[in-house]
């Protein structure tokens, strides 16, 4: 391993306490190291920085030194270094460390400062917070609690502003609770590339709002919400569904493509309400896509595939259509990386070809990858595909008509969509694992319902070669069965043993594949590990670059040919 | 002590009978001569005249422009750009639209001094919005200029070209403070930029080093380029050198403009003997000295210290008549030369109810970036316009003065300083009249009182 060089560090003194941090880090993330909290608003770590809300005001100051001679000046009283604190606070946002920087974040200018600013902030909020959905998790909530002066002296009228503007298709504005920090201008223009949202007016009849005749409608629109530190931008979706106190949290991947944006899913009582993004600095910052934020509402679909039957009595009916005749699998890009260990090990029990579907797109060159499989590198590791799929099940189509494969196991692809034809789908008998119906599932003659991502624990590798795990959100419904169990199951039915859960699923993982063999899922990290990707490095990838993501130069050389 | 004469250096042509804004009759005066010579000079002798003339900044902050000038990086290889402020927004001065209006080419002379001092290859005249037609007279003046090779390509003959054009802003004080005014000028919103890391010099307009200078600021530069520095220096006092062009707004006799030397003269000269004094029948009460964002003076207060005369320390006690009107003494005594928008109120103005005008002023013109400046300067609006037409109340004062308090010092731009000045000087000066302002309402306003805004 390389290891990274190492930063210039710079010592700087934060409340009296010393703190080496790297040169270029701003007062508050230097804060955040030695735990104390520097209030803010309009900063935000991934965005630039403008320094407009002036809750970060700090009072600094520098050790003093002889302006002829450069010698430091020393303070007879302490015998240390004078320091030569500047009398009037300044930004922490805008402050980058400097070498005996002194700060302090608790001295009478600086509560003061604070206490004025939240004042001035909440004059002309509504304060309707009982109503408001950012209630619980407002920065405006918090920050008065901790650094205002608890009560108003305002007795003027409060200014007026539009209440309830549709911005774009998922998300509301409510202008009166706005502070003006222009986050989620800084958003849109520099993550988002989509410059939409700018503030007409002056002073503090400045208004958030869209520009004439342009809507906040990109896939990213609803960052802006997760940005905004009040409950100025809201979810339309989200809107006024439930207090997100009463929300458990659970951490989770977006499965829409490679990326593998970390997310967190917030449910109450088994059912999902949101899916926010969660920070990782090497994949999605602190975004995610809109589209991955939706992924739940499947779960309640009328197509959910359950079943009456036990799952053993499925499976016994399964062993049944393995004796058929040669048996083909064709596995998921979809699932786990333990879910694809288990199916290669079905296969090897059905001494099965193995398959898989890829699914290819366009990349957005943010947090969409053209690789809409969120685990195409996991069949890799594992050894279920050799190589990289290819869009149409060609070899099988071929295979079947030949009459070679006589049943297929499906683990929740679509035959029909993976170019099979019908006629090639009643010449075989099917058995499909799955979470919704399809063309397959229909033709099928067992049909075994299992569970979503937000359903089950379980890893995926992602377009980096990152290992990260996802937790189960919410119980399943009744009549689907866990897919490792499934698996299990079935390779139980054609002869191997394997476990079906995760801890000893993983101690097989770690003997078997010596890329895996340290981790275990407990202490898998939450933001992921990266894998040895170079046994894959000749593989020619379909992502194109996306955030923190380079394509590696065999897929951009194959990419340059076609 | 009499007032000493007026010494017109800048205006040395305003409102003189025959004097016409055209190229012709500004060279008939000898106009353009001394970018003549100084396009033979070398730009780092002329560079030096002004570090030694002493010139400040006449935009309100009087920074030195020797030093301004000095910090402007050089070494970037980008491109150095000039802009001249002449979005003249502070309320109670009004001398660069003199100079626009009435001697453009004077203006155009320094800036194409400036610009070949610096090597600047672009300029731009920011002018405020309210101003339509001083932007057509310099667009005329700037077409002349070009015509007869004084702007543009090759400038007199020589390798040296530099072009200037004009700019109108949209109607906003902030466009007159120089981070915002590069803002505007890029086509964006005014916010003021956060310095650092953005100080004009290095990172000014497109990202590059830029030099923004008052228009009577550039004027002075061309009296220097002329003159020397060290002649120009010894007009004017020490540290206050040159003439300064006086505003006098309000409740005088013979309001108007006045350019005098710097520090020859004294509040009282000025109102008293140059303006006339106050109305018939009337005191003075109040004067801003510099702009209207300028802390208020109260006449009657005495103003006592130690003040630096020559190489040694001198006592001073000062009425308001006695200060020398330059920016060291005014500093001293707790207000500005700022602009020189000098506003004078005589005792039939109500202090609460010009502090609501000025108030609507600051709250209005915000630009809306930083909290305290723009929640503030709203609030402070909103307690004086209840107290003049709403239901006053004893406790507003106090108030007033603690929301003014929290905003200087806190903001990204000196426009905090601006909004807060008048409300803390007023209530500080006049804090009885505030007191008592509830109690003054009830009686009624005396006859021929001004209409309230």
């Amino acid at each position: 391993m390389i290891a990274p060089p190492k930063p210039d560090l710079v010592t700087v003194n934060i409340d009296g306490k010393e703190i080496a941090v790297p040169k270029g880090t701003n007062v508050i993330e230097a804060a955040r190291l030695v735990n104390v909290d520097v209030p803010h608003y309009c900063y935000h770590p991934k965005l630039s920085i403008v320094g407009n809300c002036r809750m970060c005001l700090i009072e600094m100051g520098m050790p003093a030194v002889d302006p002829a001679t450069k010698a430091p000046i020393m303070d007879p009283a302490t015998g240390k270094q004078k320091i030569n604190w500047i009398p009037r606070p300044q930004i922490g946002c805008g402050t980058n460390v400097s070498p005996g920087l002194h700060v302090k974040t608790t001295s009478p200018m600086v509560k003061d400062a604070r206490e004025g600013v939240m004042e001035f902030l909440l004059i002309n909020h509504p304060l309707d917070c009982p109503i408001c959905d950012q209630a619980g998790e407002c920065k405006l909530q918090e920050q008065s609690t901790g650094y205002g002066r608890g009560y108003s002296r305002f007795v003027e009228q409060k200014n007026v502003k539009p209440k309830r503007t549709q911005l774009g298709p998922r998300v509301t504005l409510d202008d009166e609770r706005c502070i003006l920090c222009s986050r989620c201008i800084r958003f849109s223009k520099e993550i988002a590339k989509d410059d939409v949202l700018g503030f007409v007016d002056r002073g503090s009849y400045s208004t958030l709002t869209c520009f004439p005749g342009k809507q906040l409608a990109n896939n990213y629109s609803l960052n802006t919400v997760d940005i905004c530190p009040v409950g100025a931008l809201t979810s339309t979706d989200f809107r006024f569904k439930m207090r997100v106190w009463f929300l458990k949290q659970t951490n989770s991947i977006d499965t829409e493509t490679s990326v593998g944006a970390n997310t967190v899913v917030w449910s109450r009582e088994g059912q999902i309400y949101r899916i926010t993004p969660r920070r990782n600095d090497d994949v999605n910052d602190t975004w995610m896509p809109d589209s991955g934020r939706e992924l739940f509402k499947a779960l309640k679909a009328p197509d959910r595939l359950t079943s009456a039957e036990t799952v053993d009595a499925l499976v016994a009916r399964a062993a049944e259509v393995f004796k058929q005749g040669p048996v083909a699998v064709v596995g998921s890009g979809r699932s786990s990386v333990e879910e694809q260990f288990l199916t290669k090990k079905l296969a090897a029990a059905l001494k099965a070809t193995t398959a898989l579907v890829s699914r290819v797109g366009q990349g957005d060159k943010l947090l969409v990858s053209a690789d809409k499989n969120p685990n195409v590198r996991g069949a890799l590791v594992t050894g279920l595909i050799a190589a990289l799929p290819s869009q149409k099940l060609t070899d099988l189509a071929a295979s079947i008509d030949a009459g070679k494969v006589k049943v297929v196991v499906s683990v929740g692809e679509d035959l029909a969509a993976a170019g099979l034809t019908a006629a090639q789908l009643a010449k075989v008998a099917i058995v499909y694992l799955g979470t919704h119906a399809n063309a397959t599932s229909a033709a099928a003659k067992v049909v075994l319902p299992t569970l979503s991502v937000f359903e089950k624990n379980g890893t995926f590798v992602n377009q980096q070669f990152r290992l990260q795990k996802f937790a189960q959100a919410v119980p399943g419904p009744q009549g689907a069965t866990n897919d490792l169990i499934v698996l299990a199951k079935l390779a139980a039915a054609a002869g191997a043993t394997v476990a079906s859960d995760l801890g000893s699923v993983w101690k097989l993982l770690a003997a078997e594949i010596p890329n895996l063999a340290p981790i275990t899922y407990a202490n898998l990290p939450e933001t992921g590990l990266l894998l040895d990707a170079t046994p894959f490095a000749a593989l020619p990838f379909v992502e194109g670059e996306t955030l923190h993501f380079k394509p590696a130069v065999a897929g951009a050389a194959v990419a340059a040919k076609a | 002590m009499a007032a000493p004469a007026q010494r017109r250096i800048i205006f040395q042509h305003i409102d003189e009978a025959g004097y016409s804004n055209d190229i012709g009759c500004y060279v008939r005066h000898g106009g353009y001569e001394v970018l003549k010579k100084a396009v033979t000079r070398k730009p780092e002798e002329l560079i030096d005249e002004v570090k030694k003339s002493g010139l400040r900044g006449r935009g309100g902050a009087g920074f030195p422009c020797g030093v301004k000038w000095g910090l402007v990086d050089r070494k970037s290889g980008k491109p150095i750009y000039l802009i001249v402020n002449a979005d003249e927004s502070e309320p109670g001065t009004f001398k660069d639209r003199y100079i626009m209006h009435q001697d453009p080419h004077q203006l155009i002379e320094g800036t194409m001094i400036s610009c070949f001092a610096n090597n600047v290859k672009q300029a731009y005249i920011y002018i405020r919005g309210e101003m339509p037609h001083g932007a057509r007279i310099l667009e005329k003046a700037i077409a002349e200029a070009r015509a007869a090779g004084f702007v543009g390509k090759n400038i007199l003959g020589t390798t040296y070209s530099c072009d200037i054009f004009v700019h109108r802003g949209a109607g906003a004080y902030i466009c007159g403070e120089e981070t915002g005014l590069i803002e505007s000028l890029e086509g964006k919103r005014a916010n003021p930029r956060i310095k650092p890391p953005y100080f004009p010099a290095v990172l000014g307009l497109y990202q590059c080093p830029t030099i923004v200078n008052n228009v009577e600021t550039l004027c002075h530069v061309k009296y220097i380029a002329e003159h020397g520095g060290e002649a120009y220096a010894k007009i004017g006092t020490p540290n206050n050198t040159g003439t300064r062009i006086f505003c006098v707004s309000g409740h005088v006799q013979r309001p108007g403009y006045y350019e005098f030397e710097a520090g020859k003269i004294t509040m009282g000269q000025l109102l008293n003997e140059v303006c006339g004094g106050p109305l018939p029948g009337r005191k003075f009460k109040a004067v801003i000295p510099g702009g209207s964002s300028a802390k208020i003076l109260r006449f009657g207060e005495r103003f006592k210290g130690k003040r630096k005369v020559g190489a040694e320390m001198v006592d001073y006690d000062w009425g308001v008549e006695d200060v020398p009107m330059d920016f060291d003494s005014l500093g001293m005594i707790g207000t500005m030369g700022g602009s020189g928008g000098v506003i004078v109120m005589d005792d039939t103005v109500n202090m609460v109810e010009a502090l609501a005008n000025i108030n609507a002023f600051y709250s209005h013109e915000s630009c809306g970036q930083c909290t305290p400046c723009r929640e503030g300067s709203l609030w402070m609006k909103k307690i004086t316009t209840r107290m003049v037409h709403g239901q006053a109340r004893n406790e507003d004062a106090a108030l007033l003065k603690s929301v003014a308090d929290q905003i200087p010092g806190r903001t990204i731009c000196a426009f905090g300083e601006a909004c807060s000045w008048p409300t803390q000087s007023f209530i500080a000066k006049f804090g009885d009249e505030f007191k008592s302002y509830p109690e003054t309402k009830k009686t009624a306003k005396p006859a021929g009182a001004h209409e309230l805004v």
